[in-house]
């Protein structure tokens, strides 16, 4: 027999002043199952809680109710009262009379009496709920990190620093992602190469952590604690056990004139190649698309070079799946491509070039050696024009954001250029400065007062060569004129755009995505860096544009967030998940189609012998969120929500 | 002469979105009718139909159904279960002859408290004009007194 106790809070005046606590309790103490009711001014004080406690322990309740605010307020508290009292916390309910009656009503009379039906329906639900145990379910405690760029260098390095194992995978032969191929950082303008280098060698040492270069993410199973990972390792056609990357083979390729993507095109790869000199593992691979071996069958000049035989033509692709318990997704971005802005002449014009092209030209290590030279004629520019906003904050060309770096590393450019050529001229054509950070303001200005960067405020309309020169007409929205500017090189301050298979790829592995392609996370504000997908997490600007201090401080905190995970052997998760009754059961597999979280599995049941006695679904209890769509779907009702069970819910819009 | 009608109506809504919607009005301290009674679930995909022929055993005279916004769902699909589901069971009301007015469909974010008072205000007033919902308990009757089965 149910024995529930009702507890009926004033909520000082919130509640008391609209709703009719007394009528309520009276009228409810004579409810079929309620043994005991009272009402006070704060229940979710110390002593409300204590006497909801004494109520349960002196009145043997076996479920509550406590009618006052949101359940997302104090459901929490007063489970904990009733665990507490002995009682099971499931055996609570909250009836919300505060924000969905007495704040939102005019008239006592009525809002008492939806406080009435309310509570009576709680009561009727109560008394149907059952006992529930949180579920534990194992962490696998080995980390996987997607992506080996600085955020995921990072985030790898502090994961294994804490004593867990790290896979990092990374798709490019070198990990080192885009920061490798910038020159200087801002706004320090120390080189990229210099802080970034370290970080790769030490995380391809660290015993906690194993790189995977050359291969990619193929599959993403289980969950939370327990993923499997499928990834498939791309083959090099060097061995990397053997090799000693003595670059013997890269030097006698005779496919010499292959642009190459680490430079944007600016400098010529091998067939056989690293993408940098500073690459990590500095293992070579062989282009097969551009191999003339692979094209024509032969050659193999790379083979009879390598002293140590670490030429492996017949290498093949192998899949190797890894078991995980939590995943880090720092895939990264990439730099619009301004063939959209025909205005700008890109693609047209050799020497109208990006953000990327202009870190390339002036990195030490990039195909000018450092020198700023154009790439038409290889000519020192005498004036270069800068283009800010080219594709950001643009709703015509899609992408609606702005991309937070550019204003920063235009800034960067135009000192570097004001570094090398003593007499160079800069024009910078700009829609706002936005340099909000640390020492970032200081560093646009210091560009302007010391490195004289000329800004002008407003768009290019048009941009066309003639005599040799580039003519960039725009307008000045600071004096209302019109300008001209001749220029001998054009860079333009690209967007910052998501992977190009970003989308496809977070339908892969099951997170979401906003319009553009960056990835979701689960609260903007509150929960950063987390997934909706439980145990995926995000670093870096594979969720929005992002310059190195805002990535690297993102992976740590991916870092801490899966070390917190990591800190248990078990997981305890809410009970409120989906069970199948086999009896009934009639293996139709709607559930599993409605499934959002492919939580549903078919099982076998067999008798003794082994013998198939029927196939009905199963639910995984660690992958089951709970959102109960399985329940409804369900044409033979074998399928319930513990917490929501269909009786409860009945029973809950009968007491109304 | 009695006093007016008011109408009863029943909502069925996820706890992600309109449910938090609800408390946001509360929260914003709102006023709206009083006539409507919430069900909290945890997402709209847990809706049967059965709860909404319940609630209108019951004596409701309205029915809504309400959570995330499309694309918005805390579960990633739940929402479409429910319109699609949705979709059908409308189909069958006017089969067998409940209005279809009675049930409402929406979409309510955790951010929507004003949408939520609006959204109350506004079927309130609609299911007033149609009145009380007599036929269905007539009919329950008839199936109770006259039904062979």
């Amino acid at each position: 027999m149910a024995k529930i106790g009702v507890f009926v809070c004033h909520c000082g005046e919130n509640i008391a002043s609209m709703v009719d606590t007394g009528k309520l309790v009276t009228t409810i103490s004579e409810h079929p199952g309620v043994a005991f009711s009272s009402e006070y001014k704060y229940f979710c004080s110390d002593p409300g809680q204590e006497t909801v406690k004494k109520a349960i322990r002196e009145n043997n309740l076996t479920g509550v109710v406590v009618a006052a605010c949101s359940p997302r307020m104090h459901e929490q508290t007063f489970r904990k009262a009733c665990a507490e009292a002995g009682l099971n916390p499931y055996m609570l309910e909250l009836a919300n009379i505060r924000e969905q009656c007495s704040w939102v009503h005019t008239d006592k009379i009525q809002a008492t009496d939806k406080a009435i039906e309310i509570t009576r329906s709680l009561v009727e639900k109560v008394k149907r709920n059952n006992n529930l145990q949180p579920i534990s379910v194992p962490v696998t405690r080995r980390a996987m990190v997607i992506g080996g760029g600085v955020a995921g260098i990072q985030a790898a390095l502090d994961i294994a620093s804490a004593g867990r194992e790290v896979i990092l995978v990374e798709r490019e032969p070198s990990i080192g992602g885009h920061m490798a191929q910038l020159s200087e950082t801002f706004p320090t303008l120390d080189c990229s190469q210099c802080i970034l280098t370290p970080r790769m060698v030490e995380a391809v040492q660290h015993p906690n952590i194993t790189v995977m270069t050359y291969s990619e993410v193929e599959e993403v199973d289980g969950y939370i604690g327990n993923f499997t990972v499928k990834v498939r390792q791309k083959a090099r056609y060097v061995k990397m056990e053997t090799c000693t990357g003595c670059g013997d083979c890269i030097q006698k390729c005779p496919v010499k004139k292959i642009p190459s993507d680490f430079e944007c095109g600016l400098g010529n790869r091998t067939a056989i190649y690293t993408p940098f000199a500073q690459a990590v593992p500095n293992v070579p691979v062989i282009d097969r698309d551009r191999c003339t071996y692979f094209k024509n069958g032969k050659c193999k000049i790379c083979q009879k070079t390598c002293q140590i035989d670490s030429i492996d033509f017949e290498q093949q692709d192998r899949m190797v799946s890894l078991e995980v318990g939590a995943i880090v997704v720092a895939t990264g971005f990439q730099v619009q491509n301004t063939a959209l802005y025909g205005e700008y002449g890109y693609g047209r014009y050799k020497d109208v070039i990006t953000g990327l092209h202009f870190e390339r030209l002036a990195s030490a290590s990039g195909p000018t050696a450092g020198k700023i030279l154009r790439p038409s004629d290889g000519k020192e520019p005498e004036t270069i024009v800068f283009l800010q906003c080219a594709g950001s904050r643009d709703a015509a060309k899609g992408v609606k954001y702005c991309s937070k770096i550019c204003c920063m590393y235009t800034a960067k450019h135009a000192m570097l250029y004001a570094h090398k050529v003593h007499h160079g001229k800069t024009r910078i054509f700009y829609m706002d400065i936005r340099a909000a950070g640390k020492g970032y303001d200081e560093f646009t200005r210091r560009a302007i007062e010391e490195d004289q960067a000329g800004y002008i405020r407003g768009r290019v309309s048009k941009l066309y060569e003639e005599n040799g020169k580039l003519i960039v007409r725009g307008v000045d929205t600071l004096l209302g004129k019109p300008v001209e500017v001749e220029a001998d090189m054009v860079v333009l301050a690209t967007a910052m755009i998501p992977q190009p298979d970003a989308k496809e790829f977070a339908k892969r592995i099951g997170i979401g995505y906003d319009e553009y392609g960056f990835y979701n996370e689960a609260h903007l504000k509150l929960r950063p860096v987390e997934t909706a997908t439980a145990g995926i997490y995000l670093a870096g600007a594979c969720q929005s544009p992002k310059d190195i201090p805002d990535s690297v401080a993102q992976a740590s905190a991916a870092a801490a967030k899966v070390l917190g995970l990591f800190s248990k052997e078990q997981l305890e998760r809410e009970p409120v998940v989906a069970s199948v009754s086999d009896s009934t059961c009639a293996g139709c597999w709607g559930c599993v189609i409605a499934c959002p979280y492919n939580a549903i599995d078919r099982r076998d049941i067999t008798d003794r012998n082994g013998n198939l006695i029927k196939r009905v679904a199963s639910v995984n209890p660690g992958l089951c969120q709970g959102c109960g769509t399985c329940v409804s779907f369900c044409r033979s009702n074998s399928i319930d929500l513990a917490g929501f069970t269909e009786k409860q819910i009945f029973a809950e819009v009968m007491g109304l | 002469m009695s006093e007016p009608f008011e109408p009863k109506i029943v909502a069925f809504v996820c706890t992600y979105c309109t449910y938090a919607g609800a408390d946001l009005a509360g929260t914003s301290r709102m006023k709206y009718a009083p006539n409507v009674r919430i069900v909290r679930l945890p997402c709209t995909g847990r809706i049967s139909p059965m709860f909404i022929l319940k609630a209108l055993q019951k004596g409701a005279d309205g029915v809504l159904v309400s959570g995330c916004h499309p694309g918005d769902c805390h579960f990633a699909q739940g929402n479409y279960h429910a319109r699609r589901r949705w979709t059908v069971f409308r189909a069958l009301l006017s089969f067998t002859g409940i209005p279809e007015e009675r049930i409402k469909f929406s979409w309510i974010s955790a951010a929507e408290g004003a949408k939520f008072a609006e959204l109350i205000n506004g079927i309130t007033d609609e299911i007033r004009a149609l009145g009380p919902f007599e036929q269905y308990q007539e009919l329950q009757k008839v199936i109770e007194t006259q039904s062979t089965y």
